[in-house]
């Protein structure tokens, strides 16, 4: 497949969760095919997109009807950058438990967070909090060894 | 005996329910909502409960199902029961290292080496 020359931009305003993120999904997988994004890439971005997309409707803007959600991506052969930005009052990240810890390995939520922390190169939350920041690097399967 | 759901597939293999996914995606909020009433209804009709949940065919997984996987082992552990989980791709398996579940859950490399496993 011939690699796009072009970054792929996304600016979109998302009203509902479902069917806008399949569309950013269907939309983002396409750009990460051809900018040449190994299987693992296409894998950890579709699940933080997830991740971070159910948190901005359902954590960010408590699931009110009307409230919006700020989508913003860039693709190139370099790096896939995503903004996602909700209406909320934001949070303190470093306030989030570690759900990895032996008191609270049996708590059933909480891992959104980390698993995005594990999967992006960068993660970062603009303070107050309502606008998260990922970044993934382009490069070979981690896992691959 | 099998008893099928829109997104699981429930059948009973010498007393061990064993559970296998219809969607190659759980990721899903409904989806994982209806996972989770669906396991735990099976989970909640036996006394001891053995569970295997086979993820055969399984390519995505978020952590709402993570959540609902941690339920499940939280209802069988209070019923004496016994959970296994199987047959998950390294890709998947990759999130359970990185969540330390794989400590807490007991994972077999396939339903058929779960089901010696059982009690």
């Amino acid at each position: 497949m011939q690699l796009r020359s072009e970054p792929y931009i996304q600016d979109k305003t998302l009203t509902d969760l479902r069917v806008d993120l399949q569309k950013v999904q269907d939309g983002v997988a396409l750009a990460l095919i051809q900018n040449g994004y190994t299987d693992f890439a296409q894998f950890a971005i579709r699940l933080c997109l997830e991740e971070s997309i159910v948190n901005a409707f359902r954590h960010g803007n408590r699931s009110e009807p009307g409230k919006v959600v700020q989508f913003h991506c860039k693709i190139d052969g370099e790096s896939a950058g995503f903004e996602i930005q909700d209406e909320g009052v934001g949070f303190d990240p470093e306030g989030v438990p570690d759900p990895t810890a032996e008191e609270n390995l049996e708590i059933p939520s909480g891992r959104g967070l980390m698993l995005m922390r594990a999967y992006m190169s960068e993660v970062v939350h603009v303070a107050p909090g309502n606008t998260l920041r990922m970044v993934y690097k382009n490069g070979p399967d981690p896992t691959d060894t | 005996m099998s008893n099928s759901t829109s997104v699981l597939n429930i059948s009973d293999e010498g007393g061990v329910k064993k559970i296998t996914f219809t969607q190659k995606s759980i990721i899903d909020e409904v989806v994982i909502h209806q996972i989770g009433k669906d396991i735990v209804a099976a989970i909640d009709g036996a006394t001891q409960p053995k569970v295997l949940i086979s993820f055969s065919g399984v390519d995505h997984l978020s952590s709402a199902a993570l959540g609902v996987l941690i339920t499940c082992h939280n209802r069988v552990r209070v019923k004496n029961g016994q959970l296994y989980l199987s047959d998950i791709s390294k890709t998947i398996f990759e999130i359970f290292k990185i969540t330390k579940l794989n400590k807490m859950f007991q994972i077999a490399d396939t339903s058929e080496s779960a089901m010696k496993n059982f009690k």
